[in-house]
Formats: structure tokens, sequence, C-alpha cells
């Protein structure tokens, strides 16, 4: 599977990850000699085989909703780059 | 100190006697730290205010006799391991300041039995790699040779137990990363089942493999840590509510009546043959402590678990990485822009090459056009994986692998090559994408470089793992060996 230039550009713009030119030609071939190797998995018929999300046998986890202690709202905020008061400060979305 | 570099069951005796304090003994490795750690960098936060604090209270614990075997002992976190008021940094540029305002439930756990934290260990960012290369800080040097690895992800606890700067550790383990560097390193590593252990409060990676485990010296001090930790935890809904045995009851010698099975399919092309040859020395070990071996054990689909598994976790990944936007906590670009440009020069500076490489690998796979080729494609083989090892658990209680196809490789031999580096988990891997538990113990040596043999069994059976690992390491002397750095 070899991966174009503008599809690697097209996934790099769906990450937000900000990547370089060098980033975009390093990433084109190293991941098209990944996929390459991944073709593998094509030699399995799996036309009947149920897909596996998870390994264990839980399903449906559920727990009463029930009123508990939570972080206080200074500890929340204590990690944040910008807030405003009590706020995450965030930069406008609409310009 | 009394006795050098002790193990859990040494320390806690000598504790009890009061023969030693648990000051004395967290000052004689905060003295080690400062001897060894300029060479082998396993640690990246030394929190050795926080442990004589802890050590001191330990003290007092041990005085009023409210003690359990960790009470006093020192050990090393790995760094995605959340600890309040301790920085957390995954080993990535983007957490470097970031300071959890909650402990994790393991570390919850590790303070409620008195333990002493003297560190954050170094890891792969994001404990993506099989190296310790990809920390965004600094690479970890294998102890028994300087200028090799120690294996990833969880190279700096593997390290730091291996050196005597802790006594144990906490890792994680995604498809390897607990049992590879403890097979590099000559300690014992155990990836315990999905579910046995709660990872609230460890960072995601990939949250459908993520579990946590015990580093440690030898498998008696494995039970104790695992005895420590395991159990339901409601705040991580994949935590399963079986209760817990004491796991050092299951320590025994004679393995009469065990049916162990050894998969050909994991004695891969390429592999060492000095790694080859130990693993069948230590099978015929086995064998001689009672154990029923069959050598032709046939596990036909273990050749797709890599490509399996590098689809499955990386497309986790991918979505699981998405929270660092630069908004809630983390590195945040503050250049002038656009929220959008702010977003990506943040993410640009904040992540490291292969944590790029695995959001762009997931992200593509999870994509429109190519989620059935690639992730449902991953997700069915996986189906066949566990399939494949259900049908095996039926005739065996064990499987027998190598941990790793060779010894500890060169820093900067595979760094430019992902997919040699990925290769280095090859036989730990499957054990994630089936939930199982498995375990790495010393089997040997190469030319002074340290070989791990795997254990896998069932989900929940911990104690055969744990039975055979203890069997095996009485009758060998390979876990005394330690280091000279």
């Amino acid at each position: 599977m070899k991966l174009s230039r503008q599809e690697v550009l097209h996934i790099a713009l769906l990450t937000h990850l900000g990547l370089s030119e060098d980033e975009v030609d390093r990433l084109s071939e190293q991941l098209s000699n990944i996929l390459e190797n991944f073709e593998i998995l094509q030699q399995l018929d799996t036309s009947n085989i149920p897909p596996t999300a998870q390994a264990i046998a839980l399903q449906n986890v559920v727990r009463d909703d029930e009123v508990a202690p939570s972080l206080p709202q200074q500890q929340v905020l204590s990690n944040a780059p910008r807030r405003d008061g009590e706020y995450f400060r965030v930069k406008a979305v609409l310009e | 100190m009394i006795v050098n570099h002790p193990t859990i069951g040494e320390a806690h005796r000598l504790l009890l006697k009061r023969e030693l304090s648990s000051t004395e003994l967290t000052r004689a490795i905060l003295e080690r730290i400062n001897q060894v750690e300029p060479k082998v960098h396993a640690l990246v936060t030394i929190t050795d205010e926080l442990a004589l604090k802890q050590a001191r209270e330990a003290d007092r614990l041990l005085a009023s006799g409210e003690t359990s075997p960790l009470t006093g002992i020192p050990v090393a976190v790995k760094d995605n391991i959340c600890t309040r008021g301790t920085r957390t940094t995954c080993s990535s540029r983007m957490l470097e300041n970031f300071v959890p305002p909650y402990d994790a439930t393991v570390a919850e756990k590790l303070n409620a039995a008195g333990a002493v934290i003297i560190g954050k260990a170094n890891m792969d960012e994001f404990a993506m790699g099989s190296s310790t290369e990809h920390s965004a800080f600094f690479p970890t040097r294998n102890p028994w040779d300087l200028s090799r690895v120690p294996g990833g992800s969880s190279g700096g606890p593997a390290t730091a137990v291996a050196s005597g700067e802790a006594i144990y550790a906490l890792g994680s383990d995604t498809g390897g990363s607990i049992r590879q560097p403890a097979g590099f390193c000559s300690v014992v590593g155990l990836k315990p089942t999905y579910g046995r252990v709660s990872r609230y409060g460890l960072v995601a990676f990939a949250s459908s493999l993520d579990q946590i485990g015990p580093l440690t010296q030898d498998v008696t001090d494995c039970a104790m840590v695992l005895n420590a930790i395991a159990g339901y935890d409601s705040r991580d809904s994949t935590s399963v509510p079986y209760p817990v045995p004491d796991y050092t009851q299951s320590l025994k010698t004679d393995l009469s009546g065990l049916r162990v099975g050894v998969p050909g399919d994991y004695f891969v092309k390429g592999m060492q043959s000095e790694v080859e040859t130990a693993i069948q020395t230590a099978i015929n070990k086995l064998e001689e402590l009672g154990a029923e071996v069959d050598r032709e054990v046939s596990l036909p689909h273990t050749p797709y678990a890599l490509a399996a598994y590098y689809i499955i976790a990386p497309s986790e990944a991918s979505a699981n990485l998405a929270r660092y936007d630069g908004v809630k906590y983390g590195f945040s670009s503050q250049d002038a822009g656009s929220m959008f440009e702010a977003m990506e020069k943040t993410r640009q500076f904040g992540f490291g090459d292969e944590v790029k490489r695995r959001i762009m690998l997931g992200t593509y796979a999870l994509s429109a056009g190519y989620y059935d080729a690639y992730y449902l494609k991953a997700q069915k083989v996986r189906t066949l994986i566990r399939q494949e090892f259900d049908r095996a658990f039926e005739k065996f209680d064990a499987l027998i692998t190598p941990t790793s196809p060779t010894v500890p490789f060169k820093i900067g031999e595979k760094i430019d090559d992902p997919l040699q580096m990925y290769l280095s988990d090859v036989c730990t891997l499957p054990v994630n994408i089936a939930g199982l538990p498995a375990i790495s113990i010393p089997a040997g040596f190469a030319e002074g470089l340290p070989i791990g043999m795997q254990i896998i069994s069932k989900p929940f059976a911990e104690e055969t793992i744990l039975k055979i690992a203890y069997a095996y390491e009485q009758a060998t002397e390979w876990h005394k060996r330690r280091p000279q750095i």
C-alpha cells in the first residue's frame, strides 16, 4: 500500500499535528512501508469472524448514579495553560 | 545498609526486626541513585523529599505494628502513573510540567500500604516504543551494558530495579512494555490479566490493551506487589470484580501435573540462536521440575499478531491523544493565531516523532474508506488470535516462549527503522491482544547480556504463572546476578 503525499496531507489535517514538509515526506515513506507489511492480514479469511473490541467478557458496566465528591474547581484548573477566573480560557472558535 | 540491594522480602524482615529503619533504607537508596543515575538515566523525577517524609511515616507505622509487606520499602513508579502533587510527564514535552491533582488507584494503594516513592521512572514517550529512546528527555541505558537499550517502554522502571535505584517498580504494558524491558534487564516483570489491576490514573495509550504491573527482583516480590495492587475499582469500568487471592500462596516448587506447551511459532525467523538455546534449556528444567512439556504446539495465527497490534494500538492512541489540545492541561503554544493554529503548534512541539507516527497511522486506519480494510480487519484477526489461545488453554496450563527474539540491542540501532523496532515486541504483543496474563523472568545470559523467558496463561491464572516462575527461579541462579555499575 503506497500512500500518496496527498493522502498523508489529508491525514495530517485530521490529526492537527502541524507537520512540517520534512515530516510529511518522511512519514509518507515510513507509513507506506509499515502498511505494506500489514498487507499480510489480507491473507486471512475473516468473512464470518466477529470483531473483538476488548478481550474480557464484561458487558454494559453500569452503576447507580450517586452524588459523590469530585475534585475542587481550583484543582481542576490548576494545570490550565490559560484561565480566566473560574474558566479555561480558549482562543475564539468563531472569528 | 546491612544487606546490599535487598528484595522486598529481605527488607521487610529487616524492618520488622528493627535491624533497619525505612529512613536508613531510603537514604541508602537515594545514595545509590546519586551514584548510578548519572550512568543509567532511569529517573525523570527523583522525589527525595517526599520519599524521606514517607519513610518517617513508615517508621511510625512500623513502630506501631501496622505494617504490610510494602511498608517503608522504596519504589519507582513509571511516569505515566498519576501521583498527586508530583509531576507526571509520560516522558513527553506535552506533559513536562503536568502535576496531577489526583492519585492513580495503584498510587493510592501504595500510599495506603506505607510505601516510599523514590521517583518517577523514564519511558518511551506515552509508552510508545521498545527501547526508551523515544523519551523526550533522555534515553535510559541498560545497566548490563551502558551502550545498549534497557528495552521499553518501561525501560526506566526495569533499569531502576536492576541497578538498585529502587527495590521494585510499577510499570505499564500495552504490547510488552513491562515484560520486554524486564527481560532486557534481568528482572521479573508481570503483565496481569486485562481487568486485574485498575488503570484509573494511568495515562491512556491504547485502552483495550493497557495494563499496570510490577517489576521486581524476584518472583516472591512480584506476588507481594500483585497482592497490593490487584482488585476491583469502580473508577475503571474494565476492572473485574473477582476476589484477589493471596498470590504468595501459589509459590510452590513442584510442578507435577502441570501441562506446559511450547509454541514453535514464537521461535521466529531471525531469532538469536543463544536466546533459543537458553529458552530450550529452561524448558528442560521445567520438565525436570515435574511439568509435562509438549514441544509441538502450533499457534498458526501468531505471525499476524504484529500487524493486528500495530493497527489496533495506534488507532486507540490516535483517539486517546486527541485530548492534548493545549486547553485544559499540558503544553500550550501561546503564539498568536487562530484556535486551530494554536492547537497545531501545541501538538507539533508537544509530541515526538514516534507519537506523531502512531497518531498518523491510527488516524489513517480509522479514516473513511480504510476503516474496514485496516481497523475492522485487525479486530477480526484479534478474535482469531483469542480463539487460538482459548483452544490452547484447553490442553495446557501455560505456554512458554522467549520474551524477546534478541538480547538488548545497541542504542541507535533501530531508532530510524520503526518496523525493526516493532519486531522487538513480536513475542509479547499477542498476549495483550488476547488480554492474557504473562510474566518475564531471568533465564540466562549471552555474553553478559540478559535473556528473558515468558510464561503465558489463561485469564486470571496469575497463580499458575507465579508457581511456574517461582519453581524455575528456585532451581536456577540467574536472578541472583547483578549488573556491575
